[in-house]
């Protein structure tokens, strides 16, 4: 069976070897952004062109769901107009943007990261001050 | 411990009842319990943490039932006379302005105020060592801030000791309710909560419609009574034969000032994009230093700040009461509940998590059963396990006839996978995260915490051993410490 197989993988076991967190970086206000400069403990595990993409492209997803344009006017006034009952049954413009960024950093994690020995943590699990990227050190058990 | 061969055990042998499988105490009776349940803040929960409130709630219930006795009593006995000698638009303007105070009302007190989840202890790990190697000394450590450059202005972030973490600009923590909030706006005895980012919106409508509403109710009286006294009495006789105009009189008079007053406020706050707690403490006052430091956040024009403050996306709350409490490493479990010559120490699972939680969450009540997990590396708590003179006295439980665990935590770190889907929801999980449907959110999704039983049921269990492989960040919960 296939997914016995993937347990017996377990021999193949790595362990957390430390996490890295990118904070966050205030210089243009209380916008949600985070640093782009890559930490040194990942220099050695990723590029960093590739990483800073990654950031960027979380920074620019981040913008979007705090832009203050015409969406987010005519979803404050309905809102407003309608005594704030609309969000009991509307999903908000920014929860609409985190699902994207979900996927965006699952997709992430997929491609890039994983094959590396690294993963990325949503920020939204560490309430948005962290992006926490776990370094997993491969070991096997049976030396 | 000695590690063993894996022996491939082929599920259809394996004799589904759990209670055989592995008799846990824990896994008889308990539900994986909610996030808002193990919540290290001063906060009260209702409606299984839908709605939160402040531990303090100050005198909500004499706002409300000022507000309701008020309106109550000009209902009953001012507008019928109103109605008659003037429009019936009276008591609908009125009930409109009335509905709108007490749904703002509610929704400013009942709504997360924009509360930051507390740092991890992997996290406060990494901020104490940064700050360790900045060089500062000595058996006692100096406050901690940080300076950053907001829109080429230096502000000073400070070190909540509570939350372990530099709080964000415009953060502040609450004494009160004992979290750091958003853009911290000040405790509000009379709405029972705190008034930050989330519900900043909430609280000027409720205020501007309150002072609507005294301003309309007042006018309407005072109308009443005048017409009243117009058709041949006096004023005296209007005010016997209607006593409630003058109770309604009465409170409307001493709550206008102050609400007219605490609306202007507000209005010139929201203008400059400043926060009553920057106010007070003349963070961005021009007296305050030589040079000229002006408020970095405001963008300079009355209706954008306006539309910043009060029309802006509505942010999402950070601290996802509703999650799920998840218990980590189920595949760790896995692994090692099948070494049949692992030593069988029994407390040790269960004192393993309790060690864990009590350790690095000592906010958590004792004796609670909480299959969570806190982001901590396994390896550091593994050995601090082993190596610990006290593990077994951290057991509040009974003691767990689970195998113990070896030293390895289960990996994702092989060729990519594709990404693992939910069993229960057919979604692809998302990284960091469980199934979003289930793991982090909304429903019950009782995932067993037996090993064994899932293992008899092969497919969403090695399934999910497959997804807690692929992806081995801890699940979607924020441990508080």
């Amino acid at each position: 069976m296939a997914e016995t197989h993937s347990l017996q993988d377990m021999r193949q076991q790595a362990t957390v070897a430390s996490k890295v967190f990118i904070q966050r970086d205030y210089t243009q206000g209380t916008m949600c952004q985070f640093q782009t400069k890559l930490p040194s403990d990942l220099e050695a595990r990723i590029d960093k062109q590739q990483f800073e993409e990654t950031v960027r492209t979380l920074n620019n997803l981040y913008a979007e769901a705090e832009k203050i344009g015409s969406q987010s006017f005519i979803e404050g006034c309905l809102a407003c107009l309608t005594a704030y009952t609309v969000f009991l049954c509307m999903e908000t413009h920014y929860e609409k943007v985190l699902k994207k960024i979900a996927k965006f950093i699952q997709e992430q994690n997929d491609k890039i990261y994983a094959p590396r020995g690294l993963l990325l943590t949503d920020p939204i699990e560490r309430g948005l001050r962290v992006i926490e990227v776990t370094i997993f050190e491969d070991r096997s058990l049976t030396r | 411990m000695k590690s063993c061969e894996y022996q491939q055990i082929d599920p259809r042998a394996l004799s589904v009842s759990p209670q055989s499988a592995q008799s846990h105490p824990e896994t008889k009776a308990q539900r994986p319990r909610r996030k808002w349940e193990v919540f290290p803040g001063k906060n009260r929960f209702f409606c299984d943490g839908r709605i939160i409130l402040s531990s303090h709630s100050g005198v909500l219930p004499l706002t409300l039932g000022l507000i309701v006795v008020t309106c109550g009593l000009f209902f009953a006995f001012d507008c019928p006379f109103l109605v008659e000698h003037l429009t019936v638009f009276i008591p609908v303007i009125g009930g409109v302005l009335c509905m709108f105070v007490i749904l703002s009302l509610l929704r400013t007190s009942f709504t997360d105020p924009g509360i930051l989840p507390r740092a991890t202890p992997d996290e406060a790990t990494d901020i104490e060592k940064q700050i360790d190697t900045s060089g500062s000394s000595s058996y006692r450590p100096p406050p901690r801030t940080k300076e950053i450059l907001i829109n080429q202005q230096v502000v000073k972030l400070k070190y909540c000791f509570t939350c372990k973490m530099f709080r964000p600009p415009r953060t502040s923590h609450c004494s009160l309710c004992d979290n750091c909030v958003e853009r911290f706006d000040h405790h509000c005895p009379w709405v029972g909560n705190c008034v930050g980012k989330r519900n900043y919106r909430f609280f000027y409508s409720f205020i501007i419609s309150l002072s609507f509403l005294t301003s309309f109710i007042f006018g309407c009286v005072i109308t009443h009574l005048t017409l009243r006294s117009q058709s041949g009495k006096s004023l005296i006789q209007a005010i016997q034969e209607s006593p409630a105009s003058v109770v309604e009189l009465v409170i409307c008079f001493f709550s206008v000032w102050s609400i007219l007053g605490l609306s202007g406020f507000h209005t010139y706050l929201v203008a400059s994009n400043l926060t009553t707690n920057e106010d007070i403490k003349g963070s961005w006052s021009s007296k305050r230093s030589a040079e000229d430091s002006g408020n970095p956040y405001t963008y300079s024009s009355i209706i954008k700040n306006c539309c910043a403050t009060l029309c802006g996306p509505m942010p999402p709350s950070l601290i996802d009461r509703r999650g799920l409490c998840l218990l980590k490493r189920r595949p760790l479990l896995h692994t090692l509940q099948r070494s049949s010559c692992l030593r069988s120490q029994p407390r040790m699972t269960q004192t393993w998590r309790r060690t864990v939680r009590t350790s690095l969450c000592p906010a958590q009540p004792e004796g609670a059963p909480c299959w969570f997990m806190c982001t901590q590396s396994t390896k550091d708590v593994l050995e601090r396990m082993l190596y610990s003179s006290d593990f077994h006295t951290v057991c509040p439980m009974g003691p767990s006839k689970t195998t113990p665990l070896g030293l390895e935590v289960p990996g994702s770190m092989g060729p990519p996978r594709a990404p693992a889907i939910c069993p229960r929801h057919a979604i692809p999980e998302s990284a960091g995260n469980s199934c979003t449907t289930c793991g982090r959110s909304r429903k019950d999704s009782l995932h067993s915490i037996n090993p064994a039983f899932r293992l008899a049921s092969p497919s969403p269990s090695l399934t999910r051993a497959n997804m807690a492989l692929s992806d081995t960040q801890e699940d979607g919960f924020i441990p508080f410490s």
